[in-house]
């Protein structure tokens, strides 16, 4: 038998709140309707604390935790709003603005790019860091989609959908540090993969421009994401 | 599912060491990284063709090969040079003057540290400290270390390899 | 085989070896062998031969002997000589010298403050023993305390041993020993791992690998302990795989005692069994993270993830796992064999026992030293080091590598232990020791720092791969002259942010070099920026 659900207890911005003990900070503030940023999180792929948007300030912890990995404790008082960690936040921005090429007026997702309305929403007004400017390649290769690493905010949801749904394993990430990269096989053409299935999961979740489908118009470039609550909830009923 | 282990990517007998490697570790996918050390020794370095090879020998995704094999900076997916030479660049050598020897030895011969030569003759590269920090600047020529090296020095060992 | 056979073997050691009337013990770690050690000690072997003196004379390479710089080192025994900067074509004259006057020109003074200000409980063996034979380690009471762990002492006994010397972990942090090591006890589960994080990245420091070299033995003591201690039967050494020396004397020490049953199944004949693999590094300094190691040895990329859960509890696939570096394995034996208050009575309050340290840089004795903690830095650089050679002047000392900071003249005087480093900017870490004198811009230093974080940063989290690039891009513009004030206040704010959100220590501390120069000398980055010109000469400025 199961074992009994343990129910904790807790306050997010002086809020009080409770959620199962395996549950994380940001899975009991959306249930409250309270809103903490993330980039590199999507609901039904593991979290990876890797974007650093969903950061907060927890009573009695000196370091920041982010709210995506966090599991809720009794007691805990998180803060998710205050001043410092909306400054870093916009700052994590700016430095995503600047790494590579992200120039919003050409951009096939201009209107409904997660990046560029998170900027929106967290009042990023404008950059102040120096553009790096790479020259980076774009591979049209495939015949359905195409990857631009200009526009590539390194959020790996493309490798995690790709590895956890779709069983494919077709991207990763080559290189480290700034040169990371996402690559397709043995860093090959996407057109000539060959495990890619062309399922196009990678292409709907990913939060930017990156990924996108050939031959639409900028208006039907939305991303379609139902697909992911849906199968991850058919895979756990059938365990 | 059966899985039929894959053949080498030729029948030059050197693979039989990284099968080895591989045989060692049950052909476990966690062996990725015992196994492309494996092949860089016997190679010198990791082609397109082990790679593949090693992926499908112990099951790992292409992309995840390619991304280990890229991350850490001791493998190399190119041949390395006929000689190669290694300037250590760890803080005693930095402040001892190693930079000089790089940019000595980068300016005469025409070449980046971490590229080879157009020739082929030599491979310039740089470590993280070698831990040879009580006789920086260190410099390791075909594998032997020398300590307090001069730009001088330097250009007169790798001078001895070209005249030959 | 039993404690008591051990103690047998040990003795029959001793007495097996008809001892020679002399002894050569010539330095084979890789900072004398890259001065051509081995060369001299073969020179030296052939001299004794051409002699006849096989049976009155022995040649034996030990591990190192500590003052680097002075290399190849070796030291003639019964009498105690010790020769430096030996060369081939001295080996005549040493032979022909055995027994009557040293050859006065090779000697070096073993009663200077280089030898005589150390205390040495790591290194007790280093440049005593051969380091690939393991009877020389059982013949100096190697293995002994494991034999007596086994023999009678419980595993809470032995975290409790630990917990009272007040060993603090030696990779940097100071985290206690024996607290990690009881909560890895505690962790459920029957499967749990120990590794020994030998993945010394910082560059400037080489203690874990003489450690390696010179005495491998006691290393696989101290995870045998700890194994016995936390309940695990399977070890993993991570080494570098630029360590090629260190990997091979650790496998030959391995299959050794394996063949004396001292590690394996059913060690010393009881029902304790561990085994120990190496696994290798491959050039990524974040590596030394717990969890980008733990990445490493299951085959991935070595990125780091969240904390917690700690690896205590979730580490290597899964299990419970304990990680302590080198220097922390090599403190355990000793520990046991003199007991926990003998080791806490060396060292400070809250720092026991003592630290080695790779000292280099501009300064005169340059090398591996080991000190009690809480002795002065300025104990350090100008009685161990013999100050700053060439008639320059001190100006600072770094510690802790790239996640630590530079130390100015002030504080010299200031006892070394984990809170009073911390407390002037920078950390312990791992032992690495820089010091600079007036030709260094610091400015520079802080650059090379930044770089180095810059190559190595994993890529995972922002705030570390793009932060570090955009700091390093600053520093750049003010070492060539081209920055504004602007920048200065532009750089400080992205070291607060990298410093708070990075997702592991190498970004969270990625500012530290900068923010300790900036600290205290900011007039050189003020210099750069405003007059456009390097104090220290080292810059070269765009006009």
């Amino acid at each position: 038998m199961n074992q009994p659900v343990r129910v904790k207890t807790l306050k997010i911005d002086d809020r009080d709140v409770s959620g199962r003990e395996d549950e994380t900070i940001l899975e009991i503030a959306r249930q409250n309707g309270i809103f903490i940023p993330t980039l590199c999180n999507l609901q039904g792929l593991t979290p990876i604390g890797a974007c650093r948007l969903c950061l907060v300030e927890i009573k009695g912890v000196s370091r920041l935790l982010p709210a995506c990995v966090t599991r809720v404790e009794e007691g805990m008082e998180v803060y998710t709003q205050s001043e410092r960690l909306q400054k870093y936040r916009r700052m994590v921005l700016e430095l995503l603005f600047s790494e590579r090429n992200h120039i919003c007026s050409v951009c096939v997702v201009n209107g409904h790019c997660e990046l560029q309305s998170m900027a929106q929403v967290l009042g990023m007004t404008h950059v102040s860091v120096p553009y790096r400017f790479p020259r980076l390649p774009v591979d049209a290769s495939h015949e359905r989609f195409v990857v631009d690493h200009n526009r590539c905010i390194l959020c790996t949801r493309c490798v995690r959908v790709c590895d956890e749904i779709e069983g494919a394993h077709t991207w990763d990430v080559m290189g480290r540090g700034i040169d990371s990269r996402v690559i397709t096989d043995l860093n090959q053409a996407w057109g000539e993969s060959e495990t890619c299935t062309s399922c196009g999961k990678c292409v709907n979740v990913c939060p930017t421009g990156a990924l996108f489908e050939k031959g639409k118009p900028v208006s039907e470039r939305l991303k379609k994401r139902q697909f992911l609550p849906y199968l991850t909830m058919m895979r756990e009923e059938r365990r | 599912m059966h899985f039929t282990k894959p053949s080498p990517p030729s029948d030059d007998k050197r693979w039989r060491i990284v099968e080895a490697t591989m045989r060692r570790h049950g052909y476990d996918p966690y062996a990725l990284i015992e196994t492309l050390h494996s092949v860089q020794q016997t190679f010198g370095y990791l082609e397109t063709e082990a790679l593949q090879y090693v992926a499908k020998a112990l099951r790992v995704p292409l992309s995840k090969v390619y991304g280990v094999a890229t991350f850490y900076h001791f493998f190399t997916l190119k041949p390395q040079g006929e000689h190669t030479c290694v300037v250590c660049m760890g803080t005693a050598c930095y402040i001892k003057g190693a930079p000089h020897v790089v940019s000595a030895i980068s300016e005469k011969y025409q070449v980046q540290p971490g590229e080879t030569t157009s020739d082929g003759k030599l491979s310039l590269l740089t470590a993280r400290c070698i831990g040879a920090c009580g006789l920086a600047p260190a410099v390791v020529f075909d594998g032997e270390v020398a300590g307090k090296v001069t730009p001088e020095e330097a250009l007169e060992r790798i001078g001895r390899w070209t005249a030959q | 085989m039993t404690p008591e056979e051990l103690r047998k073997l040990a003795e029959s050691q001793e007495e097996a070896r008809p001892a020679p009337r002399h002894r050569i013990k010539i330095c084979v770690a890789a900072g004398c062998l890259s001065a051509g050690s081995d060369r001299v000690r073969d020179a030296l072997q052939n001299e004794v031969t051409r002699r006849g003196l096989e049976n009155e004379c022995e040649v034996q390479g030990v591990g190192c002997l500590g003052l680097c710089t002075m290399g190849p080192l070796m030291l003639v025994e019964p009498d105690g000589v010790m020769y430096q900067n030996v060369t081939e074509s001295d080996a005549a004259a040493i032979v022909e010298s055995l027994g009557k006057k040293p050859v006065e020109q090779l000697v070096c003074p073993s009663d200077m403050s280089f030898f005589t200000k150390q205390y040495k409980i790591v290194l007790e063996n280093s440049g005593v023993i051969d380091p690939e034979k393991i009877e020389d380690y059982i013949a100096r009471d190697g293995y002994t305390a494991l034999a007596r762990v086994l023999e009678d002492m419980s595993p809470q006994d032995v975290i409790d041993e630990i917990t009272r010397s007040g060993l603090r972990g030696r990779g940097g942090a100071g985290y206690p020993t024996g607290l990690k090591w009881s909560t890895v006890a505690k962790a459920g589960g029957t499967r749990k791992f120990v590794i020994c994080n030998a993945d010394e990245g910082d560059p400037g420091a080489f203690m874990d690998r003489s450690v390696l070299e010179s005495d491998p033995h006691r290393v696989l003591e101290g995870m045998a302990i700890a194994a016995y201690a936390v309940g695990a039967s399977q070890g993993y050494l991570y080494v570098r795989a630029e360590y090629p020396l260190a990997v091979k004397r650790l496998r030959t020490a391995i299959r050794q005692a394996e063949r004396l049953g001292l590690l394996g199944n059913n060690i010393c004949g009881t029902t304790f069994s561990f085994h120990v693999d190496i696994r290798l590094g491959a050039g990524a300094f974040v590596c030394g993270e717990e969890t980008a190691l733990i990445a490493s040895i299951e085959g991935k990329r070595g990125q780091p993830r969240p904390r917690p859960p700690y690896p205590a509890e979730y580490g290597l696939w899964g299990y419970p796992t304990l990680i302590n570096n080198v220097e922390t394995f090599a403190n355990i034996a000793p520990i046991i064999r003199n007991g926990g208050d003998w080791f806490a009575s060396i060292g400070t309050e809250k720092s026991k026992g003592t630290k080695v340290f790779a000292l280099a840089g501009r300064v005169k004795n340059t090398g591996l030293i080991e000190v009690p903690m809480g002795i002065t830095l300025r104990e350090i650089i100008f009685d161990i080091g013999g100050g700053i050679p060439d008639g320059h002047r001190f100006k600072a000392v770094q510690t802790g590598g790239p996640s630590g900071g530079c130390i100015p003249e002030q504080y010299l005087d200031m006892p070394v232990d984990y809170e009073s480093l911390a407390k002037v900017g920078s950390i312990m870490g791992s032992g690495g020791m820089i010091v600079m004198d007036e030709t260094s811009c610091m400015v520079d230093v802080a650059k090379f720092f930044m770089d180095f974080c810059v190559s190595e940063s994993c890529g995972k989290c922002v705030p570390c791969r793009v932060g570090t690039v955009q700091m390093y891009n600053i520093l750049n513009r003010i070492t060539s002259g081209e920055a504004t004030m602007e920048d200065l206040a532009l750089l400080e704010e992205l070291c607060d942010m990298v410093k708070y959100t990075s997702l592991c220590g190498l970004g969270q501390t990625a500012p530290n070099p900068v923010l300790s120069t900036l600290q205290y000398f900011r007039d050189e980055y003020v210099a750069h920026i405003v007059d456009k010109q390097c104090p220290a000469g080292v810059c070269q400025m765009r006009q």
